[in-house]
């Protein structure tokens, strides 16, 4: 598998927020169809991180590329699924409509979705296994249907790069797996960077684990050692500071 | 009952008043859904007490204080929006000084204008039964002004109340579709004000829209359901105060406030009973 490109370069990034510092001394290389999951207690700065490849937020100081340009600049080649406990699950909306807004950026400004914003739609949907649930409420929907609609939503823009936030939070472990395996299945195509504050399940299906914990630490999967994870949970680690290249 | 038909058949103004409580319908049905889903009824209820100050100013120069009332709007409309997005932590503060600045510029005004000031009440509590043929036109503008602009951006509108991260994310101004959505509410707001008054706009912009989201499953469903909703409060309103003489702005709220207080009610309850019959079939 080729590693030469580089998807997302992360160079020596602090970043705070109303003077408190959240991540110190990231540096992060992830290359084409990698698989990385960022693991890291609540609060860590794991989130940040993410929004920080998205260019939501700017760092203090550091460098951030994403495919060789400014985060700004390649967000239509980011697929986002954010956490859907932050969405307002009485507004009145369709699964339908909530994947569409995935074809917002690439629709016609005015009026109303085209008939492909419509069939990639359906397309999404039916990769992910939504395809019925498409007239749905979606504030009806469990959390593990309403997890696949946002995934449904980040990959109807056609990414190259999948960013998931805890999507197996309030899931049970039958379909945490099946969130997993279909993770694999789409990283055949896109890279994907996923943040969990789980390590137990996704060591199993991610190439490489990146402990954060204001600091960041980066490892192959079988490399991951209680030692490593231990580490970056009990508190700041002073020992690495390293760039990940596998 | 009789003698509301045989003013509606002979007299211009209750004609002007039953066509202004439907083009308000429109308006409130389509914008009080925005509001309520997307949960900004208190920069609303800012931005629709701060026109009385246009209202006043207009009214001292000599003009309608109807141009007085769109300018204003959009003005408050684009600061509360920018203080909303820029201060967020402070937005509620702020929002209700521009709210009370608005209205004693207005007060003002209309104190120092010289002549018989019984306006200030109809600007405060509406007067619908006064409103002239020349508004009706204006207002008839200002509704399908805001009808095209909603259909224009309609997912737009929708993404960003849904969810404005992933709309900046898509490449959308946020900010610019919040502030258009804001001025369009804003003109909502101005053709509100000649059926109930700017004290009581902020029910009529909601309830309606709150009322029908207990039934509607899309934001199109809501705004249709809304607008007929809107309907039948301002024409039966008008039905029911007319012959007992009553303030026709303050029934129409009355009647809307306890139709969605009932909605509320009937909802809570089938919901305990859902909830109850769930449990007795379980084991």
């Amino acid at each position: 598998m080729s590693q030469e490109k580089a998807v997302v370069e992360i160079d020596q990034v602090d970043f705070a927020y109303d003077g408190d510092l959240i991540l110190q001394d990231i540096t992060l290389a992830v290359g084409e169809k990698d698989f990385l999951g960022v693991v890291g207690p609540n609060g860590s700065g794991k989130t940040t991180l993410l929004k920080i490849i998205l260019g939501l937020i700017h760092p203090l100081s550091g460098k951030v590329r994403v495919f060789g340009r400014a985060p700004e600049r390649s967000r239509h080649l980011i697929g986002y699924v954010p956490q859907h406990a932050d969405l307002d699950s009485s507004f009145p909306i369709s699964v339908m409509d909530v994947v569409l807004i995935g074809r917002l950026g690439k629709a016609p400004r005015l009026g109303g979705y085209g008939k492909s914003d419509r069939q990639a739609a359906e397309g999404a949907m039916q990769e992910v296994e939504i395809y019925d649930l498409r007239n749905l409420h979606f504030g009806t929907l469990s959390g593990g249907q309403k997890q696949r609609v946002l995934i449904a939503r980040a990959l109807v823009g056609m990414p190259d790069l999948l960013l998931l936030d805890e999507p197996t939070t309030s899931v049970d472990g039958r379909v945490e797996q099946d969130i997993y395996e279909l993770l694999k299945r789409l990283n055949d195509k896109v890279t994907i960077i996923l943040v969990s504050h789980d390590v137990g399940f996704i060591s199993s299906y991610v190439k490489r684990v990146a402990c954060v914990n204001q600091r960041l630490t980066c490892s192959a999967t079988h490399e991951v050692t209680g030692d490593v994870v231990e580490a970056c949970y009990s508190g700041p680690v002073h020992m690495l500071k390293h760039t990940c290249k596998l | 009952m009789f003698e509301f038909l045989d003013t509606l058949v002979n007299h211009g103004f209750m004609q002007n008043a039953i066509i202004i409580g439907l083009l308000a319908s429109v308006a409130c049905g389509v914008m009080g859904t925005y509001v309520v889903v997307k949960r900004i009824v208190f920069i609303s209820g800012g931005i629709s007490h701060a026109v009385l100050g246009g209202m006043g100013v207009a009214y001292y120069y000599g003009y309608n204080p109807i141009y007085g009332a769109v300018v204003s709007a959009i003005v408050a409309a684009v600061v509360i929006g920018l203080v909303s997005v820029r201060y967020h932590q402070h937005e509620d503060t702020i929002i209700g000084a521009l709210w009370a600045i608005g209205m004693a510029v207005g007060i003002l005004f209309i104190y120092r204008t010289p002549g018989y000031s019984v306006d200030l009440m109809s600007y405060l509590f509406g007067n619908i039964l006064m409103v002239e043929r020349e508004s009706v036109y204006l207002l008839a503008s200002l509704d399908a002004l805001i009808v095209i602009l909603v259909f224009l951006f309609y997912k737009r509108f929708l993404s960003v109340c849904f969810d404005e991260e992933y709309s900046q994310l898509q490449g959308i101004g946020v900010v610019t579709t919040y502030l258009l959505l804001l001025c369009l509410i804003a003109l909502t707001v101005v053709i509100l004000i000649q059926v109930v008054g700017i004290i009581l706009v902020i029910a009529l912009l909601t309830l309606p829209a709150a009322t029908a989201r207990y039934y509607a499953r899309s934001l199109i469903q809501m705004m249709i359901i809304a607008s007929l909703l809107g309907a039948v409060f301002t024409t039966s309103g008008l039905i029911v105060s007319y012959e007992p003489n009553l303030p026709a702005g303050a029934t129409i709220i009355l009647i809307a406030g306890l139709a969605y207080l009932f909605a509320t009610a009937s909802k809570g309850v089938a919901s305990r009973f859902r909830g109850h019959r769930d449990r007795s079939a379980t084991p």
